[in-house]
């Protein structure tokens, strides 16, 4: 890292000499912006929800006696006669990727002094994010009304299927809704120039927070879609 | 501090456009990879490893090059790495109550 204001101007040393100075010098631990700092303990918090309710779904999925609904049939679409397995969940996430490549060119160009570059691409980061809301509405839909998918109840086997799906892919859609707003607010201010001498650590932390979105998508997309 | 406050924003964690790119590229390639395992119809371990396999590449990319981590202090990786190992211990403690469950349903109610 290099972080070097001026109390801290002398050599820090990496790896494992550099946690036991953090640790024991006589200084605070961990030398980042507090608000990087507490967002980090945030997402880390919320590793834990996300890991519970995956968990949860490990949990119903083995004890269960019926069969488990096959995903890639589930979520299969017909695009022009043909039919894909699991169609719309792949665009979901090369839309979430993509989304976490705008962001971190964003938090790029906030450094290097770009205001403009870096609120366009906060903003197209916001567009994807909006469309992945869309795609999983449509998704929710077309279980709920067409294939009568209910959280205590579906047609296709065993009914904790739908509780955890409901319950998991909603609590991530509700991150990416928030994270959408959330990059609205940051990226307006940005283009108000707002963080003009104050620097651009804001942009990295709302980075932060929007790649946490696209890495439990990374474990819900092979736990919940794949497995 | 404001001094030294400013000459920190100013540093920041900055890379080389160069190795987002590179990144984003890569996690396109292994979440076609992802979907091929679903797209072929494999099955079992194989199924279940390649899953495991192009997650953890995935989520590893994304934490170290994205999220920063790989240039972070060790400190401040051990304070996010650490305590998610807790959760290893809970999916351990829960798979073998599921077949608990499992296994009760199938002797009582089956």
């Amino acid at each position: 890292m290099a972080n070097s204001g001026e109390e801290k101007a002398e050599y820090v040393e990496p790896g494992m000499p550099g946690l036991v100075s953090d640790w024991s010098a006589d200084k605070q631990t961990f030398d980042v912006p507090w608000g990087k700092l507490m967002m980090w303990l945030f997402l880390l918090s919320d590793t834990f929800v996300f890991s519970i309710f995956l968990t949860g779904y490990m949990n119903v999925r083995m004890s269960t006696t019926v069969a488990w609904p096959n995903p890639s049939e589930v979520f299969a679409l017909e695009v022009a006669g043909t039919h894909f397995p699991l169609l719309l969940i792949a665009i979901m996430t090369f839309v979430l990727i993509t989304s976490s490549g705008t962001m971190a060119m964003a938090v790029n160009a906030g450094y290097n002094g770009n205001r403009q570059l870096a609120f366009k691409l906060m903003l197209a980061t916001a567009l994807l994010g909006a469309s992945f809301v869309g795609m999983q509405a449509f998704e929710w839909t077309k279980l709920i009304v067409d294939e009568g998918v209910r959280p205590w109840a579906n047609p296709m086997g065993a009914a904790q299927f739908g509780s955890s799906f409901f319950m998991i892919t909603g609590f991530h859609g509700l991150h990416v809704s928030a994270g959408v707003i959330y990059l609205l607010v940051v990226a307006n201010k940005v283009r108000r120039g707002d963080y003009e001498g104050k620097g651009y650590d804001i942009v990295e932390i709302a980075g932060l927070y929007w790649h946490f979105v696209d890495l439990v998508w990374v474990f819900i997309f092979a736990f919940f879609y794949l497995w | 501090m404001s001094t030294a406050a400013t000459q920190q924003h100013a540093v920041g964690q900055q890379h080389p456009i160069g190795i987002y790119l590179k990144v984003w590229l890569l996690l396109f390639v292994l979440s076609t990879f992802s979907y091929m395992v679903d797209y072929y119809h494999l099955e079992g371990y194989l199924r279940w490893s390649l899953i495991l396999i192009f997650m953890l590449l995935k989520a590893g990319f994304i934490m170290s090059i994205f999220m920063h981590l790989a240039w972070e202090r060790l400190a401040m990786i051990l304070l996010i790495l650490l305590p998610p190992g807790a959760i290893l211990v809970l999916i351990a403690l829960m798979a073998s109550e599921a077949n608990y469950v499992f296994l009760s349903r199938i002797t009582f109610f089956n």
